[in-house]
């Protein structure tokens, strides 16, 4: 199961030094916040320190009165008439007629420096008539709750509904209460996950230069340069190709840089400066009260299981809140809550709702985490009242190739059970537990995603490669790509260069998300070399006077295909290359395509807790990420994204979460209070890489980076329960909430 | 902004007493400093106190006890073998205080200063009767720790007065302190609860004891019932549930972000009960 037993790849499962390694360690890589530009000036941000009021006037005549300030843009500089998703942005980039939640943007200035632009941020004085607001998912949907927008519902919604509910579904399959009355066992709990932040290290930064003629620049850390100049042009009413975005280095993104917040106001500021490059880069407290979150969830979920463990129906409903704006991922929580399970009968309702806090953006495994800590607890709480083994349940219910999902299509090859059996297999379930341990285990999916996809690979003079990606690196992309594209070629993995490039230099690519981009950009890479390896037969044949399908490559050089092709040495793609401008041209090649082939990727924990039952903390002993990963192109960079996506579930399940006073202020936008896990919290985290190769991508990729947030919120839990006998249905399960949780049960 | 570098505490002193808007004086700066680039705080006279000289020296007083100058950082105690065989409970409390490189900067006066309920430093100063040396512009005095804060950012010191060093007591024979406190991680937090114990023992009887609590008041807290509650004991379960219902009885907690009144109060007496036994075992070993 190891890579190592792939003796067919030369590169493919090995570990080579990350091609980014170096200048992230010297400090030479340029994060967003690192790019600047002649005559540069820098961009503050006025913020409502409401939760919802009625902008009644913006006033910046002291700031503009200022030394050094050039400018201020409100709503009133932003193009009018935009609806949909492009009034979504634009009203949450610029608040208009109301601020929406603590933190909304409704002002911003530029000026000569960092300091001057923050102290006439200050000084623009804004007039609100403050409005009755609502932050918690089930108050914002109950009856008389503050309504944020009326008519944001869409037509999915059933008439009588709160208006603050603004998409409905349901789906399912077979007889839901025959399937109940089947089971010996039918347990039905409300469960709540509060908001959490992607946590990346690097707040947003954006230099931006728009000129006049509607000619602009930006240089951003963004995960998706095609999806943010798009979002800004719509914004600002630009036309789409005359908007440059170059991505900079990334300092994580977890799915929140995939979208805009502050971005199109350097621009705006800009433009009104007559083109000048304005440059903002927010502060932590600013990414917290004013970047997407994930959404927080309300969810009921019942399950009937038989005493040998078979699960004969299952019923979910999800409340989730994103923010002002529509958005909540309900759906992918609802697809993502029975599928690792073969239920014949299943109900799904979900309400995506408005509520006055910041816009959501994705956070790996958008909504399946949430789902997972629902469905995940309840099953282990059937398991415990049946007597039956949680690992065992899962396998005897466990979804297979072919199978149909529970959200609809029919499964390809999926590594379910192979990593249910590798789990059991390992070590860390035989450890002994002492008083007040626990073991708790859960599983947890992930779709994975292809999308547009547009790549180009060129053979340089001396036979090395470049390849020219449009998919930022947040989780070691280069390094897969290039031993991707080395393996193909046949060179090693030091030739070759994967550079993430700017907008005009390839067709439209979505952005580096749905942990696609080993998947859909290598995918492309590889096709892009063989377009290239061809080419290069070609020249060879040429050369040699034969039929280029005579020509095969191998080794990194082109040679006859057998004896009746002819008797020449190799030609190595250094000599095709030495001499490409005399035989044809350059040699390159590119792909363009949604690639098909997604492989979906499942994954197992097992985490073992120790609770301290005089104050309700909770260490982690010892935690397992067993998980499907297609092939491991770099097995380094596949554990560190179990790794860390394990990490960022611990924050969730333990510390992490938005805190709302009653005026609707976030009362903890900085890292001390909006509690991440610290290096000292966290041990070692093991980790088994399943490999059950992708049919669909040449070298068997699935896309590894989302599933491991899944499982640990269910699998603390269950934990904590197996440690002291309480079950806590509502995250974050803090030192306070489980005292309590501990003084009652007496 | 105004940055001055007296030569003497006198001088400082003065500069304070002359200055119109909002003073701050500059030791280690890990408050001072963030706050000012948070915006928070922004002075109009910075009064920088490490140029004046010996505050940077730990020494032995002729009693036996300590002098701990203004600018003595964390790491310093900590690499101080004699004043850590002393009173480990005070040092362990100021280690606490931010990461390892804030503790190359961060000092015992600052965080007393700072006026926070929370301080880590504090309560082991208020459990070990330190005091502080006080220079006004007219006159000096000395006041004890456990009165220099006044509430949350607040503290006795007048206008112009500048604390010039802290004082802690000799240590004598069979005795132990010790400092514990209550996060939901394992570093880079701040208090949810601290307490701190200190206490003498004659054979396994404890003499005398002082209890402080941290984060429960909107001062740090010098619990006397919860002295009491050991003293004369051995520290039986009898006298530590004593200990526990005292320090929990004593709490005047907030809710908020870091924790409920219902946890700080229960957590409270855990902490006494714990940091108790530390102390205990430290004075018997001694």
């Amino acid at each position: 199961m190891a890579k190592d037993e792939f003796k067919e790849f030369k590169l493919v499962g090995t570990r080579p030094d990350r091609p980014d390694g170096l200048d992230k360690v010297t400090g030479r890589a340029r994060y967003g916040a690192d790019i600047s530009a002649p005559g540069m000036l820098w961009g503050a941000v006025v913020r409502s320190p409401h939760a919802h009021a009625r902008i009644v006037k913006i006033d910046a005549s002291k700031a503009l009165a200022m030394d050094g300030v050039k400018a201020v843009v409100t709503r009133a500089d932003f193009p009018t008439g935009l609806t949909g998703d492009a009034w979504n942005l634009q009203e949450n980039t610029m608040a208009g007629e109301r601020a929406l939640y603590d933190g909304h943007a409704v002002a911003a200035v530029a000026a000569i420096s960092k300091t001057l632009a923050e102290d006439a941020a200050r000084l623009v004085e804004v007039e609100y008539e403050i409005l009755p607001h609502v932050t918690d998912v089930d108050e914002a949907m109950a009856e008389g709750a503050p309504v944020i927008r009326e008519g944001a519902a869409d037509a999915t919604v059933p008439e009588g509904m709160h208006p603050n509910v603004v998409k409905y579904m349901e789906f399912g399959r077979g007889d839901i209460e025959a399937g109940f009355a089947e089971a010996d066992l039918v347990k039905e709990h409300t469960f709540k996950t509060e908001a959490a932040h992607q946590g990346y290290i690097e707040p947003h930064a954006c230099l931006g230069q728009l000129g006049e003629d509607g000619k602009g620049e930006m240089w951003v850390c963004t995960q998706g340069q095609w999806y943010i100049r798009k979002m800004c042009a719509d914004v600002l009413g630009l036309d789409g190709a005359q908007l440059r975005v170059t991505p900079s280095e990334i300092g994580g993104g977890f799915g929140g840089k995939t979208t805009i917040f502050m971005e199109p106001l350097p621009l705006a500021l800009s433009k009104k400066t007559g083109g000048r490059p304005v440059k903002i880069v927010m502060s932590r407290s600013e990414v917290l009260r004013a970047t997407g979150p994930t959404a927080s969830a309300s969810m009921d979920v019942k399950i009937g299981m038989k005493k040998d463990g078979t699960i004969t129906a299952g019923r979910a409903e999800f409340r989730m809140q994103g923010g002002a704006f529509p958005g909540a991922p309900v759906d992918m929580a609802l697809y993502c809550a029975f599928a690792g399970y073969n239920v014949p009968n299943l109900e799904h309702v979900g309400y995506d709702v408005l509520a006055n806090r910041p816009k959501c953006a994705a956070y790996r495994a958008p909504g399946s985490p949430m789902a997972a800590f629902a469905v995940e607890s309840l099953v282990d709480e059937l398991c415990r009242e049946l007597g039956l083994d949680p690992l065992e349940v899962r396998m005897k219910n466990a979804v297979k190739s072919g199978d149909q999902a529970s959200y609809g299509p029919k499964f390809g090859s999926i590594g379910l059970v192979e990593t249910l059996e590798a789990t059991v297999a390992h070590p860390n379930l035989q450890a002994e537990l002492g008083p007040n341990q626990g073991r708790g285990v859960a599983v947890g999916y992930w779709f994975n995603h292809s999308g547009e996809t547009s790549v180009s690979m060129a053979i340089s003079e001396d036979g090395t490669a470049q390849v020219s990606v449009g998919t930022p690196d947040i989780g070691g992309s280069r390094a897969s790509i290039a031993l991707m594209t080395a393996e193909t070629l046949g060179i090693p993995y030091e030739d070759v260069r994967v550079n993430v490039v700017e907008t005009g230099a390839l067709g439209v690519n979505e952005p580096t998300h749905g942990s696609r981009a080993t998947f859909a950009s290598g995918k492309a890479a590889v096709e892009a070399a063989r377009q290239a390896i061809g080419e290069m037969c070609r020249r060879a044949a040429k050369e040699w006077g034969i039929e280029p399908e005579a020509v095969e490559w191998v080794d990194g050089a082109a040679q006859p295909a057998g004896p009746n092709a002819g008797e020449f040495p190799p030609m190595t793609i250094a000599e095709i290359a030495g001499k490409m401008g005399s035989t044809g041209g350059p040699i390159s090649g590119h792909h363009e395509s949604v690639p098909e082939g997604v492989g979906a990727s499942f994954g197992a924990h097992v985490v073992d807790v120790e609770v301290d039952p005089e104050t309700g903390r909770t260490t982690i002993l010892r935690y397992l990420v067993v998980q499907d990963a297609g092939r491991a192109i770099h097995p380094a960079y596949v554990e560190g994204q179990y790794q860390g996506g394990a990490a960022q579930g611990i924050g969730w399940a333990l510390n992490e979460e938005y805190i709302y006073d009653d005026q609707g202020r976030l009362q903890n936008p900085v890292f001390l209070d909006y509690r991440v896990p610290v290096a000292s919290d966290l041990p070692m985290i093991d980790t088994v890489i399943v490999e059950v190769p992708n049919p669909g991508h040449p070298y068997g990729v699935r896309g590894v980076g989302e599933t491991g947030i899944t499982p640990p919120l269910p699998a603390i839990a269950n934990a904590i329960q197996d440690a002291v006998g309480v079950r806590v249905r509502q995250l974050p399960i803090s030192p306070p909430r489980l005292l309590a949780a501990l003084k009652a049960k007496g | 902004m105004q940055y001055h570098t007296p030569a003497s505490f006198e001088e400082a002193a003065a500069l304070a007493a002359g200055a119109k808007g909002t003073t701050r004086f500059l030791a280690g700066g890990t408050d001072v400093l963030v706050q000012l680039r948070a915006g928070m705080v922004i002075p109009d006279d910075l009064i920088d106190l490490k140029r004046i000289p010996g505050v940077s020296d730990i020494t032995r007083t002729d009693d036996g006890g300590w002098r701990i100058g203004v600018a003595v950082s964390g790491a310093q105690l900590g690499a101080h073998a004699e004043l850590v065989a002393d009173w480990p409970g005070v040092v362990e409390g100021m280690e606490l205080v931010g990461s390892t490189q804030v503790q190359g900067r961060a000092t015992l006066t600052g965080n007393l200063c700072n006026g926070s309920p929370a301080a880590d430093s504090v309560p082991g100063l208020v459990a070990a009767c330190a005091s502080v040396e006080i220079t006004g512009p007219d006159s000096s005095r000395t006041v004890a720790v456990q009165d220099v804060p006044q509430g949350p950012g607040k503290t006795c010191l007048k206008p112009g007065e500048v604390i010039s060093a802290l004082i802690l007591p000799p240590r004598g024979k069979n005795a132990g302190d010790a400092y514990l406190r209550f996060i939901p991680r394992t570093e880079m937090d701040i208090a949810v609860v601290g307490c701190a114990v200190s206490l003498r023992l004659d054979g396994d009887t404890i003499k005398e004891a002082r209890v402080s609590l941290g984060a429960v008041a909107p001062t740090v807290l010098l619990v006397d019932a919860a002295s009491e509650a050991i003293t004369g004991t051995t520290l039986d379960d009898a006298a530590l549930d004593a200990l526990a219902a005292a320090a929990s009885a004593a709490c005047n907690p907030i809710d908020d972000k870091r924790g409920t009144v219902a946890f700080r109060t229960e957590v409270a007496g855990v902490l006494a009960k714990r940091a108790a036994k530390i102390a205990y075992t430290r004075a018997k070993g001694a």
